[in-house]
């Protein structure tokens, strides 16, 4: 464990000395100020739409972040040939993913936590009274969502070559579930056999990221899911997490370094 | 004397990507090193010995064969926790300082915070890296990534230190240093495997050598019994049993 937490650490550390990274911190830090200037106009319904804009960069920003962290991890390793020192350490595969997993969602966390600090920073200064249950439920539940694409992009890292195309497909992939995954088994109704027989194994076996989506908790200051609920969330996050980590080992713990 | 590290009847294959055709790169090799000696792996390129090195740490599956590090099998991870290796080609992550990365290894080696730190110091000093402790290694020269190798091959006081190539690139002064490193590590009592196209220094510091060619060992032993016929010249012997001809020979013929 040992081994895994200090390569972590790593991950962190490149993290917060690359300068790209806060260019997406600076960008939505920038955009939220400005939307949350449009509440001059004391219109609520107004307030809910900026709200929602700046909850879905916070969104898409954390699927950004999470997918290509995750993606450059192995390939820069191997290209910079840090990999092979590494390794030479009494080090297994299996810490070295868990490790660069770990790195990349705890990097995550520390994003999410600025960008819900500084949205609910503009938020509050705006209103009476700011829901703290809700909006840890939302910066809860997106952070575990995070875990899944992070793990499908280390494992996506393991088939393709070039970060980019893991980035782009795992993106692609994730946005898609995100967006159009609850509606899968809706379409399979109306296909013919055996297409809507495996679009509907297709909506079961899918992670559902859709889930973890409760925006709506903050923009209409609706009351926090059940707590059970919100654990529920986390364990399926969790699960399915770790069988696509287990899947990326799968691949990784035989395969030649060079 | 005990043996460090066991190879037994070894099998590396690849197959080559573009005809797809396996090419045998290790065959069937057989070879131990015993505790406290420095140990020579020779052989001209392509002949198997960065492949063996490859297996012997891990980053290579064999496909036949048996290979143990301190009678543990080399796919455990815990096969290399006596052991430091230098690479051939020394990069490091850039975005650390010299200190950062050893501190980093040391964690990973199981150290605690004062023997990092005691360990780091040390390290520093022993390669002429204090100055630049905090400075970024992206900073650094080729020299100065190369003695930040040594000092991360010996982190954790290994009893098995592997290098591949360790003066490929040197000055006459990294050269030197490399070479008091070996002989330091020899009279501890500690063990050094490491392939070099240097003969010369291969002569001077190795009890004994093994010469690789075409994946298979063509000579093991002293440097005496392996020269024993080329005049007590290695350079010669070398030649002669990778079946190198003279050119201006092979024409008179």
């Amino acid at each position: 464990m040992t081994a895994a937490l200090a390569i972590a650490q790593l991950v962190l550390l490149e993290l917060l000395r690359r300068k790209d990274v806060y260019v997406l911190f600076f960008l939505t830090g920038l955009i939220t100020l400005v939307a949350g200037a449009a509440n001059i106009f004391e219109d609520a319904r107004v307030v809910r739409y900026v709200k929602e804009i700046c909850l879905t960069l916070i969104w898409i920003s954390g699927f950004v972040l999470a997918v290509t962290t995750a993606a450059r991890q192995l390939p820069a390793e191997r290209e910079s040939r840090t990999l092979f020192t590494l390794l030479a350490k009494p080090v297994s595969r299996w810490q070295f993913l868990a490790g660069k997993f770990l790195g990349c969602w705890l990097a995550c966390g520390v994003a999410l936590l600025f960008f819900y600090a500084f949205f609910g920073f503009v938020a509050a200064s705006r209103e009476r009274d700011v829901d703290l249950a809700g909006w840890f439920q939302a910066a809860s539940l997106q952070w575990f969502m995070l875990a899944v694409p992070i793990a499908l992009a280390l494992a996506g890292s393991l088939v393709w070559a070039a970060a980019s195309s893991n980035a782009t497909l795992t993106l692609v992939g994730c946005f898609g579930i995100w967006l159009l995954g609850r509606h899968l088994h809706k379409v399979a109704l109306g296909l013919p056999e055996p297409a809507g027989t495996l679009l509907t194994l297709l909506y079961f076996a899918l992670p559902h990221l859709e889930l973890f989506d409760v925006r709506d908790l903050i923009v209409h200051r609706w009351p926090p899911v059940p707590w059970l609920v919100w654990l529920g969330a986390l364990l399926y996050a969790a699960a399915y997490t770790g069988l696509i980590l287990n899947l990326a080992w799968l691949l990784f713990r035989r395969r030649a370094l060079n | 004397m005990s043996e460090v590290i066991q190879v037994e009847e070894l099998v590396v294959t690849y197959r080559d990507p573009e005809t797809r055709a396996v090419r045998t790169a290790v065959d069937r090799l057989t070879l131990a090193v015993q505790a406290g000696e420095v140990f020579g792996f020779l052989g001209p390129n392509g002949a198997g010995k960065t492949s063996t090195m490859n297996v012997l740490l891990g980053f290579t599956p064999a496909q036949g064969g048996a290979a143990r590090i301190f009678g543990v099998d080399v796919r455990e991870p815990i096969a290399r926790q006596r052991i430091g290796y230098l690479p051939e080609l020394t990069y490091y992550y850039k975005f650390l300082t010299a200190e950062e990365l050893l501190r980093a290894y040391g964690r990973i080696f199981g150290l605690g915070d004062a023997e990092i730190r005691a360990r780091t110091a040390e390290l520093l000093a022993l390669v002429e890296l204090e100055s630049a402790r905090h400075r970024l290694i992206r900073t650094y020269s080729k020299g100065m990534q190369q003695r930040l190798g040594l000092a991360q091959a010996l982190l954790n006081q290994p009893d098995l230190l592997i290098l591949d190539e360790p003066t490929s690139g040197l000055d006459p002064l990294g050269r030197m240093k490399v070479r008091e490193i070996i002989l330091r590590q020899r009279a501890a009592g500690k063990t050094v495997f490491f392939s070099s196209h240097e003969l010369g220094e291969v002569e001077s510091v190795c009890d004994r050598v093994a010469i690789l060619h075409q994946g298979k060992l063509r000579a093991l032993g002293t440097v005496a019994e392996v020269s024993q016929g080329d005049a007590g010249r290695l350079e010669q012997a070398f030649l002669r049993i990778i079946g190198w001809e003279n050119p201006a020979v092979a024409a008179a013929k």
